[in-house]
C-alpha cells in the first residue's frame, strides 16, 4: 500500500493535496452552528448533480414534449418521482445553505481583507446560482416556467438601444419558445454546472490559501507554535470533518422529511401554478417567482415612479441589479476596525438586524400582491436595504467597537 | 537570452501577434453568438394572421395568436368609445405619442374604424399578459372609478380601453398596436396592412 502511494505520489501530488486541504489545513477551533452550511452548500451540489444526471435520461427539451416528460418522469419511471423531488427540494435548500452561508459572511466580518477573493468568488457563485435555478425552473414548462422566463427576460428588454435585441437573442425568438426551452436546457446541464463546478474550486483554493475566519474575527495565524501551526488551530480533517457529519445527518433529516412528506411544501417550492401545462394566451393570476428570488423580485416592482427621464421601469431592472451588485463591494463598504459582530457597536447590530428583517419582508412581500399597504412595505424595506450598503462606510467608522481578543475564545 | 534591456522590435512583435491574436478570437466566436438569434424557422413564423371577426358583437373580445403572442380584438361600444376622451387626463400618453403602434393607429381610438380595437395582448411592463376588464364600475373588481380596460396582475399596470397606460404604473408607455388592416368588413389582417405593408 505504501509502495502504491509513493509510486502515486512521485506522479501525482495526492499525499501533498490531501494534506494541505485536509489533514492539515488548520482552521479554528471556534467555529459554530454557522459554519456548517459551506459544506453543506456542496453536498446539495453534488446531489443536484447526480440527481440531475439521471433526470436528463428521462426529460424532453421540446415544448411539445417537456410537460409530458415531467409527468412521466413522475408516474412511469421507477423511483423518478424520487428524483425529481430530491431535485426540486435540493434547489430550495440549496438556496437556504447559501442564504445562511452569506449571512454567517456579514456576521463575523468574513468578507474582510484579506479575504475580499473568497468573497467576490463566493458572490459570483451565488450568481451561477441564480442563473442554473432560473434556467432549470423553465425546463418543466409549466405555466409559471413560461410566464416566469418571459418576464425575466423581458427585463433585458429595459436597457436602452440595445434591450430588445438583446432579449430576443437570449430566447432565440419573438417570445419564449422551444428554442427558448433547448438552450435553457443547454445552460442548465452543460455550461452553468462547469462554471460553478470551477468557481466552487477557486473559492475552496481562495480560502485555504488565506485560512478561514472564525466568530472572533481575529486572525489564528498571528499565534503559531515552533512547527508554525496556529496555537488555535485544528486540522481540517478528523475534527471539522467528523463535525460536518453532524451537520450533514441533521441536514438530510429535514431534507427527506420535506422529499417524503411535503415536496411541494404548499407551493413554496413547487408553485401550483406549474401543474397546468404552458399557455402562451393566458397568464397566470400571478406571476411569483419561487421564494428565492423573491426578495429581489419585490425590489423590482417596488419601483414604480419616474426620475426624470429615466423610465419607471429601467430604475426598477437597475435597482434590482445594484441589490445583488452592491453585496460584491462589502469588503471596501465596510471600514470596522474588527471584524465580528461580536466586538462591533450597536450601530452594526442594528444595521445588520434590520437588513435581515428587510430582506425576509421583502421576499415575503415578493409572493404577494404589489397593492396598497404591500407595496408602501416594499417600499419602506427597499430603502433600508439600500441604506444598508450605501451608509455602511459611515456608521462601520463611527460605532464605537470592543477591543478584540488577542486569542480566540 | 542575455538578460539585458528590452528588445524593442521583439516587444512590438508581441503585442502586434497578441491583438491581431484577439481580433481572431472575436471574428471566431461570432458564429457561437450569432447562432443564438432567431432562426430563419422563427422568423417566417412570424407570417401574417387572418382573422374572421363577423361573429364579434359589441362589446365583446376574441384572442388569437401572432408570432407566438397574444392579439386581442374588441368590438368596443359606443359607450366604451365614450370613456376614452374623459380619460384623457388620467393616462400618461393620451396622444400616443411615445408609444408602439402604425401611423394609421395614432389617434383618440387607437384604431382604424373606431370601434374594432387590435393590441398585441402583452404589458409593455415585462411582458405578462393583462386581463380584460371590459365593464366599467365595481363589477370589473377594480373598484367604482373603473371605467373599463385592461389590468395586468403581474405588477399592477393599467390601461384603458385603447391601450393606453394610466399614470403612476409600472408600464413605461401605451399597450402595443400591431401592423394590421381589413381585408374586408368582417376580415382582419394582423401582421401587415394590405397596402401600407408591416409599417
Amino acid at each position: 500500500m505504501e509502495k502504491l502511494l509513493t509510486w502515486i505520489d512521485a506522479r501525482f501530488p495526492l499525499t501533498k493535496v490531501w494534506n494541505e486541504h485536509l489533514a492539515k489545513y488548520y482552521a479554528p477551533k471556534n467555529f459554530n452552528f454557522w459554519y456548517y452550511f459551506g459544506s453543506l452548500a456542496l453536498l446539495v451540489l453534488v446531489m443536484q448533480i447526480v440527481t440531475g444526471i439521471f433526470l436528463a435520461m428521462h426529460y424532453k427539451p421540446d415544448t411539445e414534449r417537456a410537460f409530458a416528460s415531467v409527468e412521466y418522469i413522475m408516474r412511469d419511471v421507477p423511483w423518478g418521482w424520487l428524483l425529481r423531488y430530491m431535485h426540486s427540494t435540493g434547489a430550495s435548500l440549496f438556496f437556504v445553505a447559501i442564504y445562511l452561508h452569506m449571512f454567517r459572511a456579514l456576521l463575523y466580518g468574513s468578507y474582510r481583507a484579506p479575504r475580499e477573493l473568497v468573497w467576490l468568488l463566493g458572490m459570483v457563485l451565488f450568481v451561477a446560482l441564480m442563473a442554473e435555478s432560473f434556467t432549470g425552473y423553465l425546463l418543466p414548462w409549466g405555466n409559471m416556467s413560461y410566464w416566469g422566463a418571459q418576464v425575466i427576460i423581458s427585463l433585458f428588454g429595459a436597457i436602452p438601444l440595445i434591450g430588445d435585441g438583446l432579449a430576443e437573442w437570449i430566447r432565440g425568438d419573438f417570445v419564449v419558445s422551444d428554442a427558448t426551452l433547448n438552450r435553457f436546457y443547454s445552460f442548465h446541464i452543460v455550461a452553468i454546472p462547469l462554471v460553478i463546478i470551477g468557481l466552487v474550486y477557486m473559492h475552496i483554493v481562495a480560502l485555504h490559501r488565506v485560512g478561514s475566519n472564525n466568530p472572533d474575527g481575529i486572525e489564528i495565524k498571528k499565534n503559531k507554535d515552533k512547527d508554525g501551526v496556529p496555537l488555535d488551530g485544528i486540522p481540517f480533517h478528523p475534527y471539522y470533518s467528523v463535525k460536518d457529519m453532524v451537520g450533514v445527518t441533521v441536514f438530510l433529516m429535514i431534507f427527506s422529511a420535506i422529499v417524503f412528506f411535503a415536496p411541494e411544501l404548499g407551493g413554496w417550492f413547487l408553485e401550483h401554478d406549474n401543474f397546468v401545462p404552458a399557455n402562451i394566451l393566458q397568464t397566470p393570476p400571478e406571476i411569483v417567482p419561487l421564494w428565492y428570488l423573491t426578495p429581489f423580485y419585490s425590489i423590482l416592482r417596488a419601483v414604480t415612479i419616474d426620475i426624470g427621464p429615466v423610465p419607471a421601469k429601467l430604475l426598477g431592472v437597475l435597482s434590482m441589479g445594484s441589490a445583488i451588485g452592491l453585496f460584491f463591494f462589502l469588503p471596501w463598504l465596510d471600514r470596522s476596525p474588527v471584524r465580528s459582530i461580536r466586538y462591533r457597536g450597536w450601530m452594526y447590530k442594528t444595521a445588520l438586524s434590520l437588513f435581515a428583517i428587510s430582506f425576509v419582508m421583502l421576499g415575503y412581500l415578493g409572493t404577494q400582491r404589489p397593492e396598497g399597504p404591500n407595496l408602501i412595505l416594499a417600499q419602506i424595506a427597499f430603502v433600508i436595504y439600500f441604506a444598508f450598503f450605501l451608509l455602511m462606510p459611515w456608521y462601520t467608522k463611527y460605532d464605537k467597537t470592543k477591543p478584540e481578543p488577542d486569542r480566540v475564545t | 537570452m542575455s538578460g539585458q534591456g528590452i528588445d524593442p522590435t521583439r516587444r512590438r512583435l508581441l503585442a502586434v501577434t497578441t491583438g491581431l491574436g484577439l481580433v481572431g478570437a472575436g471574428f471566431a466566436a461570432a458564429p457561437f453568438v450569432l447562432s443564438m438569434m432567431p432562426s430563419a424557422r422563427a422568423r417566417a413564423r412570424g407570417a401574417p394572421v387572418a382573422v374572421d371577426i363577423s361573429k364579434l358583437e359589441p362589446g365583446q373580445m376574441l384572442i388569437v395568436e401572432w408570432r407566438g403572442k397574444p392579439v386581442w380584438i374588441v368590438n368596443r361600444t359606443a359607450e366604451m368609445l365614450a370613456s376614452l376622451a374623459q380619460l384623457d387626463e388620467a393616462v400618461a400618453d393620451p396622444r400616443s405619442e411615445d408609444s408602439i403602434q402604425p401611423v394609421y393607429a395614432i389617434n383618440e381610438a387607437r384604431s382604424i374604424k373606431p370601434e374594432i380595437l387590435v393590441l398585441v395582448g402583452i404589458c409593455t411592463h415585462l411582458g405578462c399578459s393583462p386581463l380584460a376588464k371590459l365593464v366599467s364600475g365595481a363589477a370589473s373588481g377594480l373598484g367604482r372609478e373603473w371605467r373599463g380596460g385592461f389590468f395586468c396582475p403581474c405588477h399592477g399596470s393599467k390601461f384603458d380601453l385603447a391601450g393606453r397606460v394610466y399614470k403612476n404604473v409600472p408600464a413605461p408607455t401605451n399597450l402595443v398596436v400591431p401592423p394590421y388592416g381589413f381585408l374586408s368588413d368582417t376580415r382582419i389582417i394582423i401582421g401587415e396592412h394590405p397596402e401600407k405593408g408591416i409599417a
